[in-house]
């Protein structure tokens, strides 16, 4: 037993979770998102996405230019057949025009355009891309470079919320479960009415106090409502931790109320709120889709996988899959990856093990 | 065929991780004849109950390892190879076991009849009425008293040892050949422990049904044991008739386990320690040539200790009148008082040991907590040099809190599993700013390391690295940085095995030896006490019943309760 270096309980949980493969993969899939935000954040890669790259809704490469092209680009007038007896045909025949657009109509603009393109401005749009790798939007941004812009403002938003969520939980909840009594009762009380008040509404009740939309503002949303999940978990387990010996020793040797609180219990059950954290993380992604789709989302400017998946709605319709595609696989995987990775943390930082 | 169970060279081990095993039971191999009982005694680690799971089947598959050279035969019949369903056939009905905790092994939403009457349907094919009637029967035989009403019951409704005979009646409600017993009364009070004793013994007499019989106390084997086998670590150190285990034992192990428990009739200087009789040989020729083993040890400590109360003692601590209320809810708006503690009164001299001793329930390790105001007390005083420990302010007893400390029963959660054993010690140092700085506080540390008997090198370490023994050495040592006078020792030993816990007693008779510490030292153990302890205090009922001096509350019991629990005490030779 003395032979080997000491390792700790945060130790030991590493060694559990380095065991399991499927840990290690989804955190190796983590890890790459946020390697992906860190560099994109610091304008290291993507920071072109704004470029119109590709012609608008550019189709990916793999699917090819030739149908959609074909569907954007015009078609012949329809032949019709005159009518020997119609006193109007030859106002109609009067009214048809060489240029006619895809439905066969007569554009009333046809000849500003042909003076635009003329003067060169077409000539920019011959440049663009007809396909992109996974196609481009509305505007031909590039979908894979729009996805990675997007994931830096969705994970920020569900790391940062998740982190003031599990902050102001726990912290409620230990002075809740610790001093017990007519704090406990306060907070409690407290966290009945958060409780009660369905949560969009309750949403919808925090951003119109807010008053402006923004990224930060979606923070505090979710940070300001989602605190009572982690508050109920982190009370239970302070009053279950506040009567173990070890707190009752550290009381005997004379240490402070406070002390005993974080220095103390908190380091042990500190694992109940990382769990937290990562659930809501998750939670809070997938919870910035509903926002912008109720338009408490990000502001125009900023793209994140919510307003994506809010774009593809419109587009969706005219057969322009990749970017809803593209967004909801991104979210997908981390998703997914996130909450295998959750569900090994928790298996690997169960104390109950030793 | 005359034994019922066989077990050959067994052998199990454990997956640890993907690539490491740890071997808990070394190829042992004993028998249980029919209509007998046989002890499997062994201290923690020594694989006996992993033995007995083995029987049982209860082991978890996919990390356990049995060799296949292992042979379990019941009856004449291979265990290990048989289904799953066929050993669920004989599990319960040929075979039944009852566990340490009965508690835990009860369902607490169904009543004690109806858990007993399923064991009865499933095995015996009995009607309801049936199960019913014969669960009376069985309630009646295990001595539980009324069981018309208790029938109906919820095991909270019950106490520990009236479930301990629940789970017995289920154990035996298919009359099973064999009843394995692990540590079935460790939980439980020393008087309910006798009586425990006695209805396993008498249905087993009764029934005639073997006995597998595991625990890590040798002494309480002794009146009805016919066999005993002591193991450990995985390997069997001796098998034999009980008389000839206990009258002649053969393997230092034994002798060791033996000697090592504080008896009633003698007060040695320091206990005998495990490593006196395995270190064996060059410690013996030490002692004076070829003297046996046993007595080598006599030897080295010729003096027996004397205890007691001297006209001379000067007192540290008085106590008057100490008293302690909960109150518990009743109903929607009622609350109801629960006296835990009434009018405790005593006097602790300096230097000296006040044993405290009760059942469970009895408010001993109340009386503890509320002197170190890890509980407030209701009423009363504690004089310590003159100023009353329970009527000062919070702020003005942060200063004594470093001059009477505590030592927990349970080593396992007294110490924070995330601090190491450093960060133990130096806290209390810092907290009262003991030591100049941390340089000075770190070197305080490891002579207290050393001074209770761990290595330097557990300074870096985390308390879940130690043993139970080592983990109350650095309860002791985390006290100690603080020299404090008075040391409540609430429990301390009794977590531990009989070797630790007579290191972990040798210990802190130094302690006194060396710092001249006063202890209050409440136990269970009538034994340990008696061993330990100047004056004691029995408890019952939150009051005191009892205070003498210990040789002469031992030799001549006043009252009736006093001398209930001295009875039930398992002797031995």
């Amino acid at each position: 037993m003395m032979a080997h270096a000491s390792v700790g309980l945060w130790g030991l949980a590493w060694r559990r979770l380095r065991a399991d493969r499927v840990a290690m993969a989804s955190l190796a899939v983590v890890m790459a998102f946020l390697l992906m935000l860190v560099l994109s954040a610091s304008g290291l890669i993507v920071a072109d996405w704004e470029d119109e790259v590709g012609v608008n809704y550019a189709p990916p490469g793999f699917v090819g230019a030739g149908p959609v092209a074909a569907v954007v680009a015009p078609v012949a007038p329809l032949a019709l057949p005159d009518n020997p007896f119609d006193p109007l045909a030859d106002d109609i025949r009067a009214l048809r025009t060489p240029v006619l657009d895809m439905y066969g109509v007569a554009d009333p603009l046809a000849d500003d355009l042909a003076a635009l393109g003329a003067s060169g401005v077409a000539a920019a749009g011959a440049g663009k891309r007809a396909t992109l790798p996974f196609g481009a939007d509305k505007w031909g941004h590039d979908i894979i470079k729009k996805t990675i812009k997007g994931g830096e403002t969705s994970i920020v938003v569900g790391l940062v919320a998740a982190f003031i969520a599990v902050g102001l939980g726990t912290l409620f909840g230990a002075l809740s479960g610790y001093c017990g009594g007519a704090v406990d009762d306060f907070f409690n009380w407290f966290y009945s009415i958060f409780t009660a008040i369905p949560s969009v509404l309750m949403i919808l009740a925090v951003a119109a106090v807010l008053q402006q939309k923004g990224v930060v503002t979606i923070v505090l949303i979710l940070g300001l409502t989602g605190w009572t999940g982690p508050y109920r978990l982190i009370r239970a387990e302070y009053i279950k931790h506040k009567a173990r010996e070890y707190v009752l020793a550290a009381d005997a040797i004379g240490a402070s109320h406070w002390r005993r609180m974080f220095a103390h219990i908190f380091p042990n059950v500190s694992h109940v709120a990382l769990v937290q954290m990562s659930i809501l993380v998750v939670g809070f992604i997938k919870a910035e889709v509903i926002l912008s789709f109720l338009g408490f989302g990000v502001p125009v400017g900023v793209v994140s996988w919510g307003s994506m998946l809010n774009e593809a709605q419109n587009e969706l319709i005219l057969g322009r899959w990749w970017q809803l595609t593209a967004a909801a696989i991104a979210m997908a995987l981390l998703v997914t990856a996130f909450s295998l990775f959750t569900d090994a943390l928790r298996d690997a930082l169960d104390p109950k093990v030793k | 065929m005359n034994n019922l169970l066989e077990v050959s060279n067994l052998r199990i081990a454990f997956r640890v991780d993907r690539k490491t095993t740890a071997e808990a039971v070394k190829g042992i191999s004993f028998v249980v004849p029919r209509n007998a009982t046989v002890a499997l005694v062994g201290e923690s680690g020594s694989g006996k109950s992993v033995s007995s799971l083995a029987v049982m089947g209860l082991l978890p598959p996919d990390t356990t390892i049995i060799d296949p050279a292992s042979s379990i035969r019941f009856d004449g019949r291979e265990i290990l190879t048989m289904s799953a369903a066929e050993r669920r056939a004989m599990c319960g009905k040929d075979v039944a076991m009852i566990f340490q905790e009965p508690m835990s092994s009860l369902n607490p939403v169904f009543t004690v009849g109806a858990q007993i009457a399923e064991v009865l349907r499933l095995h015996m094919n009995m009607s309801k009425a049936q199960a019913r009637r014969r669960t009376l029967e069985l309630l009646e035989e295990v001595g539980i008293p009324d069981p018309a009403n208790k029938i109906d019951a919820y095991p909270s409704q019950m106490s520990g040892g009236q479930q301990q005979r629940v789970m017995i009646a289920m154990a035996i409600a298919c009359e099973p050949k064999l009843l394995i017993a692990d540590e079935p009364t460790t939980a439980l009070d020393v008087t309910i422990q006798k009586q425990i004793m006695e209805l396993i013994a008498d249905l087993q007499k009764r029934r005639a049904m073997a006995v597998l019989f595991i625990t890590h106390d040798l002494g309480l084997v002794a009146e009805i044991a016919d066999h005993v086998i002591v193991m450990r670590h995985g390997e069997v150190r001796e098998a034999g008739t009980a008389s000839q285990v206990f009258g002649q034992p053969a393997d230092p192990y034994t002798k060791a386990l033996l000697h090592c428990r504080p008896s009633l009739d003698a007060r040695p200087w320091r206990l005998p320690v495990i490593a006196d009789y395995l270190a064996a040989p060059d410690a013996r020729r030490h002692a004076g040539g070829d003297i046996a083993e046993g007595q080598g040890v006599k030897l080295l400590h010729p003096l027996e200790r004397q205890r007691g109360s001297a006209p001379d003692d000067q007192p540290v601590l008085v106590v008057r009148n100490l008293s302690k209320s909960f109150h518990l809810r009743d109903g929607w708006f009622g609350k109801r008082e629960f006296k835990a503690v009434k009018d405790v009164s005593f006097t602790l001299a300096r230097g000296k040991t006040l044993g405290v001793v009760g059942e469970s329930g009895s408010g001993k390790t109340t009386v503890g907590l509320t002197l170190l105001r890890l509980h407030q007390a209701s009423g009363g005083s504690a004089m310590f040099e003159g100023r009353d420990l329970i009527g000062m302010s919070a702020r003005e007893f942060q200063g004594y809190k470093r001059r009477i400390q505590i030592i927990f029963q349970n080593p396992y959660a007294s110490l924070n599993p995330r601090f190491t054993v450093g960060e133990i010690l130096l806290e209390p140092m810092r907290i009262h700013r003991i030591g100049a700085d941390d340089r000075e506080r770190t070197a305080a540390a490891y002579l207290l390391l050393e001074k209770v008997g761990l290595p330097a090198s557990a300074f870096q370490r985390y308390p879940h690295e130690f043993s139970g023994g080592q983990r109350q050495r650095i309860a002791i040592a985390r006290c100690l940085t603080m020299k404090p006078e008075i040391l409540v020792c609430d429990e301390s030993v009794s977590a531990l095995d009989v070797s630790v816990q007579a290191q972990v007693l040798n210990l802190l008779q130094d302690l006194q030896d060396e710092f001249g510490l006063s202890y209050i030292f409440i136990s269970h153990d009538l034994s340990v006490v008696k061993y330990i302890a100047d004056q004691v205090m029995v408890m019952h009922q939150g009051a005191v019943v009892e205070l003498a001096d210990s040789d002469q509350l031992y030799r001549n019991p006043q009252h009736a309760y006093t001398r209930a629990l001295l009875s039930a005490i398992p002797r031995h030779g």
